[in-house]
């Protein structure tokens, strides 16, 4: 099994077929409609990136949520400048937030540890301001930036794509970005970005990464600059987020400065903690995880909840309904945030620890799990040789 | 110049505390140095001044006929010098290979180099390097468990591999024995001794006279952040004022 995954084609093929596929069977849990399904995808994309920072250096930051909302703002200037092709819009999207990665990172990585967080913090905190108020003639503030009919879109002109009335909606070379084929678009996208993810993880770069999480000292007195790798790293996961933010804007091309705010940024660390920081496919499925509780615990609300505890007596009914009502509804952050102690205790390694302790135990109740002989130097023939 | 590292009146205080005074040390291409003496009396100082932890108040240290003070930790290893630390600095999440791997990148790869799509499993030279060197060590049976489950004794060794892999000019080791078992000791004693370790040019700060005198060409006496005597183990065993600074203290030498 673990020799069979050693290869990215058979990884690759497997994630390919579980994405596409999402739609079917993700219906029998009713989170297989398009709007939850483009979420599923983008916050993945996210997450995955993020994890490309927080899972293999360590360094934990606390303003990511700034290049989502550059990604998001760039693309939505995309459409109206240039063209409603959702093409240009994803690669300046992602080309400008890695360009705000690259300043950001430079004067936050000139600390570690907690100052790096809070730095990371500030600057995130900065940019949501100056979204919300100071650069209004570009961010369009509060109200958050959209498109308009008089936008000039140049390239689509140069095309002589006619004006219609009413709003032009994003396209990919007239495939419509909405409904399931915005998803199939949101997915062939996510499957790249975890491709590219895999590639890291598998590679020098990405083992000299761990290394720094491990021992950045050591590191240090190996031989290796540290800090150009950080910074690597920090773009690289930057440029995600941009990604996943001009994706947002591509299934609604509009962007608001809530976007960059910190309970976003603190949402991927959640995502990837849950899911299993430093894992490849762990901060996926807490960012999947995250959205489908926030769809559909949301969606619940008082009288829902006696219809689903409709077969108990109506007293156990009712007391049951009162203990659970808070952590639904608006409440369901609640719920988020038991789910998210009871990992964080019982599952340091997130779901993914789940998932592997799961397979060992199996293993062992299946019988395959053969002893390994203790080996140490110590009764080695070589050692003792000499 | 026959001399490799040149150390030139070093000086460093804490506070009111003179850790090192005017210190005097050539090293000789080649050979083994040991530098001895009492606890507290500049030992690992010195060799933080070498290799960029420290920065000397005064004094010189020049390496292959480079001067070292100032520069980054990581350029001092890519000049050829390296350091073995007293309490185990590898890398406790990843397995021994991947510990082994990492400074022989170091060593190919240079300071920093941005290759995100190469695949680690395809570098193949590296990976038999790697477990040569782990073989060398008698550590290569267990490659693939984490570095932080091994016991004390074999961390002190993979680190020692660690080292050699880079094939520095000049090895620092810290205290290579220190908390080992005598057979564990001995052990060490040997790696150091063989074929692949004893053309290297060696300095080793050691508690241990038994690892000393084993090891040695030369030997300095540090105490009290001065070097009293250098000369051969037998100069040095007959030199009064080390055996009042010293040897005379207690029964080190066993």
């Amino acid at each position: 099994m673990t020799n069979f995954l050693k290869s990215n084609g058979v990884v690759m093929l497997i994630f390919a077929t579980v994405v596409l596929t999402a739609p079917i069977w993700l219906a029998p849990i009713g989170a297989s409609y398009p709007d939850l399904l483009q979420k599923f995808a983008i916050f993945g994309i996210f997450a995955i990136g993020f994890n490309i920072l927080f899972g293999l250096t360590g360094y934990l930051s606390f303003g990511h949520a700034t290049f989502l909302g550059v990604g998001s703002y760039t693309a939505v200037w995309a459409f109206k400048l240039l063209s409603m092709n959702v093409i240009p819009a994803i690669l300046l999207g992602t080309a400008m937030s890695g360009v705000f990665a690259l300043a950001i990172g430079y004067l936050s990585l000139q600390r570690s540890g907690i100052y790096f967080s809070i730095l990371t913090l500030a600057f995130a905190q900065m940019s949501y301001s100056l979204a919300y108020s100071v650069l209004t003639p570009i961010t369009n503030g509060e109200t958050g930036l959209q498109l308009s009919q008089q936008d000039p879109r140049i390239i689509d002109g140069l095309f002589g794509v006619p004006v219609e009335a009413g709003l032009p909606s994003t396209h990919l070379f007239n495939i419509s970005m909405s409904g399931l084929s915005g998803f199939y678009f949101c997915a062939v996208i996510l499957i790249i970005a975890f491709y590219v993810s895999l590639k890291i993880f598998r590679s020098p770069f990405g083992l000299k990464l761990r290394a720094i999480k491990s021992n950045q000292t050591r590191m240090k007195y190996t031989g290796f600059n540290t800090r150009p790798y950080l910074l690597s790293s920090f773009v690289i996961s930057g440029m995600y987020a941009g990604l996943a933010g001009s994706l947002m804007a591509v299934t609604d091309p509009l962007a608001g400065a809530e976007r960059m705010q910190w309970t976003a940024s603190g949402e991927v660390v959640l995502m990837t903690i849950l899911g299993g920081a430093g894992t490849l496919v762990g901060p996926l499925l807490g960012a999947t995880l995250i959205k489908y509780f926030e769809n559909i615990f949301s969606a619940l609300n008082l009288s829902e909840l006696h219809k689903i505890f409709d077969g108990l007596p109506d007293t156990l009914e009712n007391i049951v309904v009162a203990i659970i009502n808070p952590f639904v509804g608006e409440g369901w952050h609640l719920m988020l945030g038991a789910l998210f102690m009871i990992i964080v205790i019982f599952l340091p390694g997130g779901i993914m620890e789940g998932v592997s302790r799961a397979f060992k135990w199996i293993k062992r109740i299946l019988g395959f799990d053969k002893k390994q002989p203790v080996v140490t130097s110590n009764v080695t023939p070589k050692g003792e040789e000499k | 110049m026959s001399y490799i590292l040149d150390i030139d009146g070093v000086n460093k205080t804490f506070g009111g505390l003179q850790a090192l005074n005017d210190v005097n040390l050539k090293i000789e291409k080649g050979e083994t140095h040991a530098i001895i003496g009492p606890n507290g009396a500049g030992k690992s100082t010195l060799l933080n001044c070498c290799i960029g932890r420290l920065i000397p108040d005064t004094g010189s240290v020049t390496f292959n006929g480079k001067n070292m003070i100032g520069m980054n930790a990581h350029d001092i290893n890519h000049a050829g010098m390296v350091r073995v630390f007293q309490t185990p600095e590898i890398f406790p999440d990843l397995n021994l290979l991947q510990n082994v791997m990492i400074p022989a990148l170091a060593k190919r790869e240079g300071t920093f180099s941005f290759n995100p799509f190469k695949t680690l499993a395809k570098e193949k030279e590296i990976h038999e390097e790697a477990m040569a060197t782990l073989a060398d060590f008698s550590l290569d049976t267990f490659h693939d468990k984490l570095a932080s489950s091994i016991s004390r004794g074999d961390k002190r060794r993979l680190e020692l591999a660690m080292g050699l892999i880079q094939h520095p000019a000049l090895l620092l080791l810290d205290e290579p024995t220190a908390g080992m078992a005598r057979h564990d000791t001995n052990r060490t004693i040997d790696l150091l001794k063989s074929e692949k370790m004893s053309s290297m040019t060696k300095v080793i700060i050691e508690h241990d006279m038994h690892v000393v005198f084993s090891l040695a060409d030369r030997i300095s006496v540090l105490a009290r952040g001065h070097i009293i005597a250098t000369g051969t183990p037998d100069e040095i065993k007959n030199d009064p004022k080390v055996k009042e600074a010293y040897l005379g203290e207690g029964d080190d030498d066993e």
